[in-house]
């Protein structure tokens, strides 16, 4: 059947300066193959190497795309018009790697990463370039360990891990970078450990302290990429700040019980985490994951996300999580995304910035005035040895705990009445005035607030905060309850 | 080469501005002279991405393109080019760029900030599609 293929202007020159050319074909494919076949030249530019349609180029028969009929399959009538139509696409792209030369990558490598080879995203070029990444992870508790385990998988060169703590027995619920083999280990040195065997391909580097505004500059400068997973604010506006002030992208997560959130705060490219989040909460009022729990699952997920921005920043991919939070619930499954603005007021990456070197941040979320106890001679407060010691002598005392049912159920002091924090103004009557009465609940926070809310609402008895809670009686009372 | 008016540059400077943070896009209509394309005239088009990728991509339907084509030829003239604009990165092309482009148009590229445009150069791709050249740009004052 004969068909009229209609150049475009720009292709003409590839097609002997003809605008229409005549070929004898059935299909829409065939035409264009017997086309590029008299003007090879043509090809490269409708086709790509595997000889495929390039994405950008559309072919019409007569007035239909043929993607909507049945491709170069699409059988052809006499006397019909092919025409190549252009979608116009491109963009900028973050091309960091010009003018840098890329570690090669070893056959043993190569037989490694294939699954990342094979995919174009990813390819040799952007195997090399994890190989030549860095990324600093701070902590390697539940977010650090998928974190860290992920990007050595992966490749990624030089990891960088901060932490001082050691491996605790209630770590092992989700900090799978450890084992119960590790138990009582520094935890920088488990992690090394774990990630070694995971990829002996990668260099790793341990720094055994706490992130701190002295030493936060020197360490973020030797690397690419930070990765935040600390579980308290006065660190997280720590790696803020320090990665705005030396412009290093910061793959933010946080976990709470069953819900996490996710971003990437990179001042150069959108917001921070300040513009987010301007002023921490008050000390106290976001509970920790050790006072309020955490489904040991999540921080592998939300930290499965970070490895995944982290991954695609180095790969220079699109579609980051800038300007973007991602926030997950566990339990009803749900996935929810804000748009985040860059705040042109913001402290430390606005305008007009305020805070150029890194400050106290301990004073900053006040956590510092809330430790030491204060002042406040209202606040009654006994030791476990002393609580112990009064019981043993017979004194006349009532011991109310705060806590939840659930946590009644894994450990409590005998003799007690369990009235949750939240229900202890309305159940006011079930404590007796005449007696004196010890509140308690897991460390003496929530204790704490249970005894001011009682004062606040007209508690004429005395009450008494049993200092540290169940924990510190287990410690220095009675090993036989458990510790959670 | 490629010659175009000042007024017309200005067109497509203010454009870009408009839709930073987002990628401006459009059309360059003009003639294919022996010596190189003239522009008569721009030809806006609405940016096609969904909004998560507006800033980085832009994408020319071809039913766009089409209807940009007709329009053209109503005025006697033809698609010569493309310009877009590149929100706070330089105004050379991208690899991506160079994958969805053909050689002979003129790609002019504009770099954006807020409420300002920085360069703006034009582009042309090698025939073997291995690369970007920069190309001579005119500017003439009508």
């Amino acid at each position: 059947m004969p068909v009229t293929i209609t150049i475009p202007a720009p292709l003409r020159q590839f097609a002997g300066g003809q605008s229409q050319i005549v070929v004898d074909a059935q299909t829409a494919g065939e035409a264009l193959d017997l086309l590029t076949a008299t003007h090879a030249a043509l090809r490269r530019h409708l086709f790509n190497d595997q000889n495929v349609l390039r994405n950008f180029v559309n072919v019409y028969l007569n007035d239909e795309d043929i993607r909507h009929a049945s491709g170069p399959e699409t059988p052809v009538k006499d006397g019909d018009t092919i025409m190549i139509v252009p979608s116009i696409a491109g963009g900028a792209v973050i091309e960091s790697e010009v003018g840098q030369t890329l570690p090669e990558l070893s056959n043993e490598e190569i037989l490694r990463y294939s699954r990342h080879l094979i995919m174009p995203e990813v390819g040799m070029q952007g195997q090399r370039r994890l190989k030549a990444a860095s990324v600093l992870m701070i902590g390697t508790g539940g977010l650090g360990a998928p974190v860290g385990m992920y990007l050595a998988a992966a490749g990624v060169g030089r990891i960088g891990i901060v932490d001082f703590d050691v491996v605790e027995e209630s770590n092992l619920q989700r900090q799978i970078i450890h084992g119960t083999k590790d138990l009582g280990r520094r935890k920088i040195e488990s992690a090394r450990d774990r990630l070694r065997d995971i990829n002996p391909h990668i260099e790793i580097e341990t720094h055994e302290s706490r992130l701190t505004s002295q030493n936060a500059m020197r360490l973020f400068r030797n690397y690419d990429i930070i990765v935040d997973g600390t579980d308290n604010f006065p660190t997280r506006y720590l790696v803020n700040d320090a990665c705005v002030l030396s412009g290093k992208p910061n793959v933010y997560g946080s976990i709470f019980r069953f819900e996490g959130q996710a971003s990437v705060f990179w001042a150069e490219k959108g917001a921070c985490y300040r513009c987010l989040y301007p002023e921490p909460p008050p000390p106290g009022l976001v509970p920790s994951c050790a006072e309020g729990g955490v489904l040991g699952v999540l921080p592998g997920i939300v930290g499965a996300i970070q490895a995944n921005e982290t991954i695609k920043i180095i790969l220079g991919a699109e579609d980051l999580l800038i300007n973007r939070l991602l926030l997950f619930d566990a339990w009803p499954m749900k996935f929810r995304e804000f748009k985040l603005r860059k705040d042109p007021k913001c402290p430390v990456c606005g305008e007009q910035p305020t805070i150029k070197e890194l400050i106290d941040y301990e004073e900053f979320c006040g956590v510092a005035a809330h430790q030491t106890p204060q002042p406040d001679s209202k606040l009654e407060e006994i030791s476990a040895t002393e609580l112990n010691a009064r019981r043993l002598r017979g004194d006349k005392i009532q011991i109310i705990d705060v806590r939840e049912p659930h946590e009644f159920e894994i450990a409590r002091i005998p003799g007690t009445k369990l009235i949750p924090l939240g229900h202890v103004v309305s159940r006011m009557t079930e404590i007796d005035p005449e007696v004196e009465t010890i509140v308690h609940c897991k460390g003496g926070v929530r204790s704490a607030k249970a005894i001011e809310a009682l004062k606040r609402a007209g508690f004429s008895g005395r009450l008494i905060n049993l200092k540290g809670g169940i924990t510190a009686w287990s410690e220095d009372v009675d090993p036989g309850v458990a510790k959670y | 080469m490629i010659s175009i008016s000042e007024s017309l540059l200005r067109e497509i400077r203010e454009h870009g501005v408009r839709d930073y943070p987002y990628e401006c896009c459009g059309l360059l209509l003009g003639r294919y002279e022996a010596d190189g394309k003239v522009v008569n005239e721009t030809y806006p088009i609405s940016n096609a991405r969904e909004e998560s990728a507006k800033r980085n991509r832009f994408l020319i339907q071809p039913e766009e393109l089409l209807r940009g084509e007709q329009y053209a030829r109503s005025r006697q003239l033809e698609v010569v080019g493309f310009y877009h604009s590149h929100p706070d990165s330089p105004a050379v092309p991208s690899r991506y760029d160079l994958e969805h482009a053909w050689p002979t148009y003129s790609y002019i590229i504009i770099s954006t900030s807020e409420g300002h445009a920085g360069d703006l150069y034009s582009w042309e791709q090698e025939a073997d599609r291995s690369r970007f050249n920069q190309e001579e740009l005119k500017v003439t004052t009508i």
